[in-house]
């Protein structure tokens, strides 16, 4: 029968890779295997192979022609698009990273233990929580007439055009993902050694330099991780350009919407979101090769 | 480091503005689900249900409510079934291609929702299951499973490996280890998962909206009714989703961090 899975290598029963798996081990291992080869793996190379769809008095016949992707692919109007969505998730995760840092560093290495957990805690609700609902109500409060102008007027300041502009568009990818980031960075850097950094500041280092030549070196992996999930939640988020940013310039997300629901040209679509998940991988992977590149950290 | 005292309280403030910024909206909208004001600002106007009294006598929200249920309930449990699985899968084998079953796993989230849902939309189409109950049901579980295989994997790594070959030489099969052993020790973490993955399952709009077809679940009916127009009636239908959703993530975290304290007994 299987061998023990043990987790100490010098345990005798170690576990052998090549063994047999017995009923015991395939009911566990089968039903993800299946499940995700059907529901996950089907839908995404369905997706792939629907790009060289045909779509023809407004039925999609099964084909092999280049036709949706060369359409696409020569258009201003997607290359802008997609130009346009790199730019403004690269903004979001600049600003996420730079916004969220003070605080994490805060959380980190000022905030007791406790104070440190009931963060995490706290932040990791909204996160999980209605984000479309969050959203609607930023578009309230930042409206012409909303909260945020109202206490504005009282300063006699405004008021301003927040909707459908960028800066509305950013504090939805904010809303969306700052937590996130937050919770990923001071996680990272309360778990840097706390004796390295003091090490630098006997030294002589200052403060300034601690954080950038101690701290950030030494968070450097799980600050990538962070900056991924926040371009990965921008770069595919709907719902902030379109309510916030009135789609005035349509990112990509609302591009595959629009082909999808209005024109029922399901193919285009499906180039849109090919290109984007490349782009995606391409992105992931590079962050991730940076991120756990040996290399010249803290000098 | 030095602690200058303006600096932490300089910082201390700064924390203070970004939970601020997080929870405002949702602290907003249940004000103004309460408010009489139709496009709500301040000062605020007088207190009034009627949007509640509005939202309670529309048969369609009740049903796009009961649709919810449904379906968070139901992908809560399929989706920590699966979790479960993999997760002890992980914990306990070592196995060729372990890599590709656990990106098989966890994937999924990382594709943004809106390129699942064309992909989702257009594959149950094909295989003749879109626009259905259950459709949203398939969907939600393979992008929740991989938080409950998380949630659960990080439960069995508090679990001492020998506890389960103690479990055989005492004379207990697998399966009886399984059941006296492995699956109560699980406990807390398959409640936390299961309220994990409903409470995401309960929020999600993208997917649901695409592969839905006529059976719109909470979110999708909000989907619609923001594309209008500013209706107070969504900080009504959001102060529920809000608590409901928050509840769930709470109890979840509960459960999670009861852990070490019931672990013990195990």
């Amino acid at each position: 029968m299987a061998a023990p899975f043990s987790q100490t290598r010098e345990s005798p029963m170690s576990s052998n890779p090549e063994q047999r798996p017995n009923l015991y081990a395939l009911t566990w291992r089968l039903p993800i295997i299946f499940w995700q080869l059907i529901f996950f793996v089907g839908p995404v190379l369905f997706m792939v192979a629907m790009s060289f769809f045909l779509v023809k008095n407004y039925r999609m016949t099964e084909a092999f022609e280049f036709v949706n992707w060369s359409r696409m692919l020569t258009r201003g109007f997607f290359w802008d698009s997609y130009w346009y969505t790199i730019g403004i998730a690269t903004l979001s995760t600049v600003c996420a990273m730079c916004i969220a840092f003070p605080a994490a560093f805060a959380l980190a290495f000022r905030a007791s233990e406790s104070t440190q957990r009931w963060a995490i805690f706290l932040l990791i609700i909204p996160f999980f929580t209605s984000y479309l609902v969050r959203t609607f109500s930023w578009f309230v409060i930042l409206s012409e007439s909303g909260v945020v102008n109202a206490m504005l007027g009282y300063v006699g300041l405004g008021p301003y055009t927040m909707l459908n502009t960028n800066f509305g568009t950013l504090v939805g990818y904010m809303t969306l993902t700052l937590p996130l980031v937050v919770i990923l960075q001071t996680v990272t850097m309360a778990n840097i050694d706390k004796n390295l950094i003091e090490a630098a500041r006997n030294l002589g280092c200052s403060p300034l330099r601690t954080i950038w030549q101690v701290i950030i070196p030494l968070s450097k992996t799980g600050l990538i991780i962070a900056a991924i999930f926040c371009f990965i939640l921008s770069f595919g988020d709907f719902v902030a350009p379109f309510y916030l940013g009135g789609s005035q310039e349509p990112t990509l997300p609302i591009l595959i919407l629009d082909t999808t629901k209005s024109g029922q040209q399901w193919p285009r679509a499906a180039v849109v979101a090919i290109m984007m998940m490349v782009t995606l991988f391409a992105i992931a992977f590079t962050g991730i090769a940076l991120a756990y590149r040996k290399g010249k950290g803290a000098k | 480091m030095k602690q200058s005292r303006t600096l932490n309280v300089i910082l201390g403030l700064y924390v203070v503005l970004i939970f601020a910024f997080v929870f405002a909206p949702i602290i907003f909208s249940m004000i103004f689900s309460f408010n009489s004001q139709r496009f709500p600002t301040i000062p605020l106007g007088e207190f009034s249900t009627e949007w509640y009294a509005k939202v309670l006598a529309d048969p369609d929200i009740w049903k796009a409510a009961r649709n919810s249920l449904i379906v968070s309930c139901s992908t809560a449990v399929i989706a920590t079934f699966l979790g479960f699985c993999t997760a002890y899968s992980d914990f306990r084998y070592n196995f060729r291609f372990k890599g590709p079953y656990l990106a098989l796993i966890l994937l999924p989230p990382t594709i943004p929702l809106i390129i699942m849902a064309l992909a989702m939309l257009a594959w149950l189409s094909k295989i003749g299951m879109s626009g259905q109950l259950y459709s949203i049901i398939i969907a939600h579980s393979v992008l929740t499973a991989p938080f409950a295989m998380a949630v659960i994997r990080l439960r069995l790594n508090q679990m001492d490996p020998d506890l389960e070959s103690a479990a055989w030489n005492l004379g207990g099969s697998e399966w009886q280890t399984m059941r006296h052993v492995i699956v109560p020790f699980c406990k807390p973490a398959i409640f936390s998962s299961l309220f994990l993955t409903a409470a995401v399952s309960f929020d999600e709009f993208a997917v649901s909206w695409f592969v839905s077809g006529l059976n719109s679940t909470l979110p999708v009916v909000v989907l619609e009714i923001v594309q209008g127009n500013i209706d107070p009636q969504v900080n009504a239908i959001g102060t529920f989703v809000f608590l409901t959703s928050m509840t769930l993530v709470v109890l979840a975290q509960l459960f999670f961090a009861s852990r070490q304290i019931k672990g013990m007994h195990a």
